[in-house]
């Protein structure tokens, strides 16, 4: 029975239930990406467990015409593929909302909710009948349910068959196979139901200029880009596919022409330590290297970020945060790693740390890490998260400007090293603190020993107090010489208003969107995503132009806000932290709801209240 | 690393190699170890080693560790890069630098502390790798730098200058790198120069990872009654198992060869290492052969030094990785960069 519920054209919500490890994620990712063809703003989360196969594993859509598309928790559909996760499933659904679900076996009647519609489908029993193979079965279910939900959705067919024509270009009898299964789905939905549901898509040119591509393989092409030539790395998730991703493209662009020679070196590493320790071997050579990893790989990486800071070696970290302490959740978003990061290593250690919001950035700011690690001799750190890194997103086309010249810094030639009466490495600094590097194997005259122990400024071992303050101190200037040159925050101050909402990383769209909506509500405004530290100078300026800075991020103890507050002259009373750790990527609901309930914004209407003039006398 | 720089004074009449450089010219700066000390004897080895190979002091790579083996680099070649990081890193480094410009030559100096225990896998996963380098480990038994902790390599039974005696089982690197795929593995005694030298040299010529451990007693911590890793034991229990004779691509081989068995190997670059003696029925090529033998001398107390494994079949890292023969470094930025149009064609894989 089918009840009519609020309908809308673009603009919903579905979530899908399936079980880890039985070939879900195919048939979401080409329901995803036919609705991006279409042309329709759109986002996919994928909500997976840390497991290979059996565990309960959500993929969430979200279409929005108004591009619109961080995290919806208001369901329209749900797609309910896993019998041990209905209960919770079907609660989830929105009042007058849809349930799909695979009606081969009875649905528990304590499971029944009378404010949303079943849409009941033998997928299971149709399957078998269909499929001789039992993988086939398995597998084909998943291609039924996403032909049910191209008619029910209204989603392309022909688009949807193209895909498929693509995805299985070599193996036409997997493609029939997927045709099959994705008419059985079909055909069902349009017999029993009424197609199109009252939400439903129809086709729009917003995607012409736009690429559908998750952050890590935008990372590692950024790192082809920018001309790394070392990477090395220990596996973890969700890190892990930035270098397939990476090892990927040096197989399409790094094999030499002419000799079929490896223009790239990967090497698998033992563990982090021994990661970040080929990283700093690589650049201290002169080339461009890198390693990515997670919160547990930045932990181990501290000892020998420490030797590279001090020792002023470049290399670049890709750090793709997920959820702590320790094993924490590894398949879950979060951004917690800013202060281990910020401040990596034993002794007074700084780095410069970059913020990408969405893939499209982290193409753009992996290219910049190795120009900054280079002309600052520093490691930089980039914080992804898995929301960006394995969540495929929706972005501008990558753009690469053919006249880039890497830049590399103060690293003298072997002419400049002729030029020179005599080599010091750590004296003749420049306006911004730098001093000329030399590498191995150019020129005797060049030669010094790197070392983390105590040094002057002429690169000598020291333990003379002076000796060793004026090196530490240029260091501290060092790095904050670069604030200028770290990307340099968005600000939006639309509203010129008395709040700001202050955030970081992929927490971007979820609030921008909740600004959109506090703004209905009457409550004004403006916005800055940070996206670099050391913090540029507009940093600050925003914090202090603003009354009230809430400060969204996705951290248990408030670390952005711990900080600013560390690195900025703004006071703490100025920023109110609003705090997201679960480990799913952030909504603009729940941005909504949190600032609304601190308080904040009710006092200051109070305040305002109190203090007008018609009401003192009172 | 504290150092002292060493006053330059060249004799006119010392002998110059094929470079013009006098042994002089593979210097470092002045020691800071304690007089006696082992490691010492085998910096004037390098130093020896490096001058008569005519090495270019630039296109050395001077790699080291934390602890006292560790300062060494600064001891030796001025005119070449050192890198003295952090404890136990030193192969992690190494493999990086070496991934990057393998055109230089790579010299890893460390301890039985560094790579036995704090960087004992780092150390297993560069030979794994074979990573080209000559891989020094400067073994005296203890923590010099720390005051006479046990390290791993110290004997059942060898007794700390305070007189407590070890009971745990000794890492042994020489049988730990053949277990796990080592290319070249030799052992020497700081006190032998005339017997490292050769090694040393036969070591760089190598096409990987070459093992060489050599025995250097610490004389403040280790060199007292009752210490398996002092002057007078080691003196005492040495026996060389192999003695060898490196020969230089140029040279022409004028030596006889001995009739037992094995007697020379051809390194990578073309030199040759000839083996003097060897034990009856001793193949230097024969991995299982040398463990068993190794252990068995071992257990009867023996420290067997000399070339004792080396295999020129292996590739090394770069080889196994397909890189180019030249450095990586020196790729030019286009030779990297795919470019724009590249970048337009691929991201219709994206749509």
């Amino acid at each position: 029975m089918q009840r009519n519920s609020g309908g809308s054209v673009n603009d919903f919500a579905i979530k899908l239930a399936n079980v880890n490890g039985t070939g879900s994620a195919s048939a979401n990712g080409l329901l995803m990406q036919a609705i991006f063809r279409m042309g329709i703003p759109v986002s996919g989360k994928n909500l997976f467990p840390s497991n290979i196969q059996g565990l309960p594993t959500w993929y969430e859509i979200r279409v929005n015409d108004q591009g619109n598309t961080a995290r919806a928790l208001n369901y329209d559909l749900m797609v309910a593929m896993n019998a041990q996760t209905y209960a919770r499933d079907i609660k989830e659904v929105r009042q007058g909302g849809y349930v799909l679900y695979d009606s081969s076996w009875p649905l528990d009647k304590s499971l029944y909710r009378d404010d949303v519609n079943f849409m009941p489908i033998p997928f299971a029993q149709m399957c078998n009948e269909q499929f001789e193979n039992p993988r086939d079965r398995t597998l084909m279910k998943n291609i039924a349910y996403a032909g049910a939900l191209v008619a029910t959705l209204e989603i392309d067919v022909k688009t949807v068959e193209n895909l498929l024509d693509e995805t299985f270009k070599k193996k036409k009898n997997v493609r029939d196979l997927n045709l099959r299964a994705l008419k059985i789905g079909y055909d069902y939905a349009k017999e029993k139901f009424a197609c199109p549901l009252p939400f439903h898509l129809q086709p729009m040119s917003a995607n012409g200029d736009k690429i559908l591509i998750d952050g890590n393989t935008a990372t590692a092409l950024g790192c082809v880009y920018a001309g790394a030539t070392v990477a090395a790395w220990y596996p973890i998730t969700p890190a892990t596919s930035v270098m397939d991703a990476f090892k990927e493209f040096c197989e399409k662009y790094r094999k030499d022409p002419e000799t079929g020679r490896n223009n790239y070196c990967i090497i698998q590493a033992e563990d982090e330590l021994a990661a970040i320790g080929m990283v700093i071997g690589a650049s201290w050579n002169g080339a461009r290297s890198f390693t990515s990893t997670a919160g547990p790989g930045i932990s181990l990486m501290g000892e020998l970020l420490g030797l590279a800071y001090y020792s002023e070696i470049p290399g670049v970290v890709i750090d793709v945060q997920r959820v702590g302490p320790s094993t924490g959740m590894p398949t879950r978003t979060q951004q917690s790693d800013l202060l281990s990061c910020a401040y990596a290593s034993h002794g007074d250690t700084k780095h410069i740390l970059l913020f990408p919001a969405n893939p499209a950035e982290c193409f753009e700011f992996a290219v910049k890490s190795f120009d900054l690690a280079e002309r600052f001799q520093t490691p930089v750190i980039m914080l992804s998260d898995l929301d960006i890194g394995m969540n495929d997103w929706v972005v501008p086309k990558l753009q690469w400007d053919d006249s880039y010249v890497p830049d590399r810094g103060r690293l003298l030639s072997e002419e400049d090293l002729k030029k020179l009466p005599k080599y010091f490495r750590y004296a003749d600094e420049d306006e911004h603190f730098v001093a000329p590097r030399t590498v191995p194997g150019v020129d005797a005259k060049g030669a010094y020993v790197t070392r983390g122990s105590g040094h002057n400024k002429f690169g000598g071992y020291t333990e003379v107090p002076a000796e060793y303050q004026q090196v530490i101190d240029r260091l501290a200037k060092k790095h904050a010489a670069a604030a200028d040159f770290v990307p340099h925050p968005k600000v939006q101050t639309t509203f010129q208003a008395r709040f700001g909402i202050v955030t970081v990383g992929g927490c971007d769209l979820a609030v921008r969107e909740a600004i959109a909506e506090l703004a209905k509500k009457g409550i004004k405004a403006d916005y800055m995503r940070i996206c670099g530290f050391p913090f540029a100078k507009s940093v600050e300026t925003f914090l202090n132009q603003h009354a009230v800075n809430f400060v969204v991020e996705q951290n248990r103890d408030a670390q952005l806000t711990s900080l600013l507050t560390l690195e900025t002259s703004v006071k703490k009373e100025k920023l109110k932290p609003i705090l997201f750790y679960g480990g799913f990527p952030l909504s603009a609901s729940q941005v909504v709801d949190a600032i609304e309930a601190s308080g904040e914004t009710i006092a200051i209407d109070s305040e305002t209240y109190c203090d007008a003039p018609e009401f003192t006398t009172e | 690393m504290p150092s002292i720089a060493k006053p330059i004074a060249t004799h006119p009449s010392l002998q110059r190699n094929e470079l013009g450089l006098t042994i002089r010219d593979y210097e470092g700066s002045m020691s800071t170890l304690c007089a006696g000390c082992g490691h010492d004897s085998i910096t004037a080895a390098i130093v020896k080693a490096l001058w008569e190979m005519s090495m270019k002091p630039h296109m050395l790579a001077k790699m080291s560790g934390i602890g006292c083996s560790s300062k060494t680099p600064a001891y030796f070649v001025n005119g070449a890069h050192g890198f003295n990081s952090a404890h136990g890193r030193m192969p992690t480094i190494t493999t990086g630098a070496a991934a990057a410009n393998r055109e230089v030559t790579y010299i890893g100096v460390s301890g039985d502390g560094d790579s036995l225990s704090i960087g004992l896998g780092h150390m297993c996963h560069a030979i794994r790798r074979n990573v080209k380098m000559v891989y020094l480990i400067e073994n005296n038994g203890v923590y010099g730098l720390t005051k006479g902790q046990f390290s791993a390599s110290a004997d059942i039974g060898s007794k700390s200058k305070r007189g407590e005696a070890n009971r745990m089982a000794p890492i042994d690197p020489a049988l730990l790198a053949l277990s796990i795929g080592a290319t070249f593995v030799a052992r020497s005694f700081s006190g032998d120069k005339e017997q490292l030298v050769p090694i040393l040299k036969a070591a760089f010529a190598h096409r990987g990872l070459a093992l060489v451990d050599v025995v250097s007693p610490c004389v403040t911590f280790n060199d007292h009654e009752g210490s398996t890793k002092s002057y007078q034991y080691t003196r005492r229990h040495e026996a060389r198992a192999t003695e060898t004779d490196y020969v230089p691509k140029t040279s022409e081989i004028l030596a006889q060869l001995n009739g037992n068995g094995v007697t020379s190997v051809t390194m990578h670059d073309g030199s040759v290492l000839r083996f003097r003696t060897v034990p009856p029925g001793y193949d230097p090529k024969d991995r299982q052969g040398v463990m068993a033998y190794l252990q068995e001398r071992q257990s009867k107390g023996e420290v067997l030094t000399g070339v004792l494994f080396v295999d020129e079949s292996v590739p090394d890292m770069h080889e196994m990785g397909n890189t180019p023969d030249g450095a990586l470094t020196k790729l030019p930025f286009e030779k990297l960069c795919p470019g724009s149009q590249a970048l337009a064609e691929l991201q219709e894989e994206y749509r």
